[in-house]
């Protein structure tokens, strides 16, 4: 069995329109996944679901979530917490909030491996240090004593990404992880991340709308649109040969560095109109 | 070139050391009242009414801010006074803020049906006019220092919890929060431990301004007698009394009312220059 295995999930705004629709993906062991899709496609959603981060005001209405072999949807909140909390970690989208203005560095990473992990503090803080230096961040030991507004943005993601690696988890969920960041920084930490990635053998899951992005960290492929999953292939394929049109649709619009002056050419109308019928057609079939 | 930051920084540690010594002093005076006074402040001597303070002529020795109209020295009834004021403040302001920050905490980062409770029971309290409704409750529970510090805690919580509310929703909305509950943090842990570091500074600066505020409704309820019971002096009580006799005898009103104004005023700037101190993005 896949090491995530999300199978048919079904996500609503409460006694309100699905947000995800049936949706099925697999990230094996070590796997790289990317999650591509327009803006409010779902793609968070389907990562705060796997973390059980889900905001209050959605609801779960189908399928199952299966995480490390056992079903998450089916156990009790506070076993799930510990659950994801063994095995998977986050790496947020912007790492202005993602740090807590209010403690310093050093005990944002090793106070989780202490409290919730049973760590000693002495092993928890030689964890730190090793993975700071491991994301190239110079003079660890000063960093850990720093508050996150002392640091720029891309330090911060680089603390970040070592904090998501600190307890060792087996799959991570990357949304936009370099969306926030200005270009130069952007390719850096986006190579780090495919290294650490590759290195500690992690599963990630990959949420991006950057098909460039993909093309250099991913393996497989999903592409989402309103909640639905259009095609679920391997990124070889998915760039040489796209089954579904609106997938083709966004490769062409993608602009290409070998001919920056070919311009975009935006998702045709007609391959929206053909998705969205898709997905009218699939809520039809889902209400009788 | 002067250094924006330091000057502001600068700024702040005077104004936190300048009401630190005022609520310091006050502290102690209301502490060791019965050894600071000079004079016992319920003594009355009538051929000694209406003395005026030292540099005017025509003063005691010993009277140092004068006597009003009984007779009864100033600056002993306003040391004395401080000891209501001060204890008013301490006690209704952290009662009041643990109930309302605590209330607000939990309905803005739990949200759900805790967040509902506490909103209704804030509108509904915010319909109520705070006055009335002090003055209503110590008619019932009749008038006395633990019926006003009640006052306050019933009336004001609100403050805190609105603030307080919206400034955890804020935060609980951050990706830190996010994380913490992908690493296993439960609710509580993440509330305590994320947020409440957050809202601190917030917490903090509302404290100090309801302590000021306490010392202002006391005096406003000594002011109108509904206060402790009449003997003791109060600034409220001296404020009161020195209205009468203001043409002849201005120090009886002008001393205790300098002093509270003094002691609100040191409460929120005490409060400021804290948060400046401890807001770790300012620091
Ligand atoms: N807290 C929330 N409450 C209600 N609806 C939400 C919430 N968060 C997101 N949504 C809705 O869920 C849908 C999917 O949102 P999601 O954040 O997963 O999109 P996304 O694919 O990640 O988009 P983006 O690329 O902009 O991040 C959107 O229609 C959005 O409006
Ligand atoms: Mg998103």
């Amino acid at each position: 069995m896949s090491f995530l295995d999300i199978r048919g999930l079904s996500v609503r705004l409460k006694k309100g329109p699905a947000l995800l629709r049936r949706v099925s993906l697999q990230v094996q062991a070590a796997e790289v996944r990317g999650l591509v899709g327009e803006s409010g496609a779902g793609k968070s959603m389907i990562g705060k679901a796997v973390l059980g981060i889900l905001p209050p005001s959605v609801e779960v209405s189908e399928g199952e979530i299966f995480l490390d072999g056992v079903d998450l949807l089916r156990m009790a909140p506070s076993e799930r917490r510990r659950k994801i909390g063994a095995v998977a970690a986050l790496i947020p989208q912007d790492p202005l909030t993602a740090l807590n203005p209010s403690h310093r560095i050093g005990p944002q990473i090793t106070d989780r491996l202490v409290d919730i992990l049973g760590w000693t503090r002495a092993r928890a803080e030689a964890r730190a240090l090793e993975l700071l230096a491991e994301v190239q961040i110079p003079d660890p030991a000063r960093v850990m004593r720093s508050y996150p507004h002392e640091l720029s943005g891309g330090m911060r993601q680089r603390i970040l990404i070592a904090s998501a690696f600190a307890a060792e988890p087996k799959l991570i969920v990357a949304d936009e992880p370099t969306t926030a960041l200005d270009v130069t920084v952007q390719k850096q930490i986006l190579r780090l991340i495919a290294g650490m990635q590759a290195r500690h053998g992690t599963a990630l899951l990959f949420v991006t709308h950057d098909l460039g992005v993909v093309s250099k960290v991913c393996q497989k492929l999903s592409v989402l649109y309103s909640g639905l999953v259009v095609e679920d292939t391997s990124v070889a394929e998915f760039f040489t040969a796209p089954r579904h049109p609106y997938s083709a649709a966004l490769l062409a619009a993608t602009p290409k560095y070998t001919d920056p002056l070919a311009g975009l050419n935006p998702v045709p109308d007609a391959v929206i109109d053909a998705v969205r019928a898709e997905v009218a057609a699939f809520d039809r079939m889902r209400h009788g | 070139m002067v250094d924006g930051r330091s000057l502001t920084r600068r700024r702040a540690g005077a104004r936190l050391w300048l009401s630190l010594t005022w609520l310091g002093l006050l502290c102690l005076a209301a502490l060791f009242a019965p050894w600071v006074a000079p004079k016992d402040p319920l003594a009355q001597d009538l051929f000694l009414g209406r003395l005026p303070p030292f540099w005017v002529t025509g003063a005691e020795p010993g009277y140092y801010l004068g006597t009003d109209s009984l007779g009864r020295d100033v600056l002993s009834r306003i040391i004395h006074g401080g000891r209501v004021a001060l204890m008013v403040a301490l006690i209704a302001g952290v009662a009041t803020c643990l109930l309302g920050a605590t209330l607000g905490l939990l309905a803005g980062f739990l949200r759900g049906w805790v967040d509902m409770l506490v909103s209704r029971f804030i509108d509904i309290w915010m319909a109520f006019p705070p006055v009335l409704f002090s003055i209503l409750l110590i008619a019932v529970m009749g008038p006395g220092l633990w019926s006003i510090i009640l006052a306050i805690v019933v009336i004001d919580w609100t403050r805190f919890a609105r603030v307080i509310r919206a400034e955890a929703m804020a935060q609980g909305a951050m990706d830190y929060v996010a994380s913490a509950r992908v690493a296993g943090r439960g609710r509580l842990g993440t509330m305590v431990r994320e947020i409440l570091p957050n809202v601190l500074p917030t917490v903090v600066v509302l404290l100090t301004l309801e302590m000021g505020i306490a010392v202002i409704v006391e005096a406003i309820l000594s002011f109108v007698n509904l206060s402790i019971s009449t003997d003791d002096p109060t600034w409220g009580g001296m404020i009161a009394e020195g209205r009468t006799s203001i043409h002849q005898a201005w120090w009886v009103l002008v001393f205790p009312l300098i002093t509270l104004f003094l002691t609100v005023l040191a409460f929120s700037q005490l409060g400021e220059g804290l948060k400046d101190r401890f807001d770790p993005v300012l620091r």
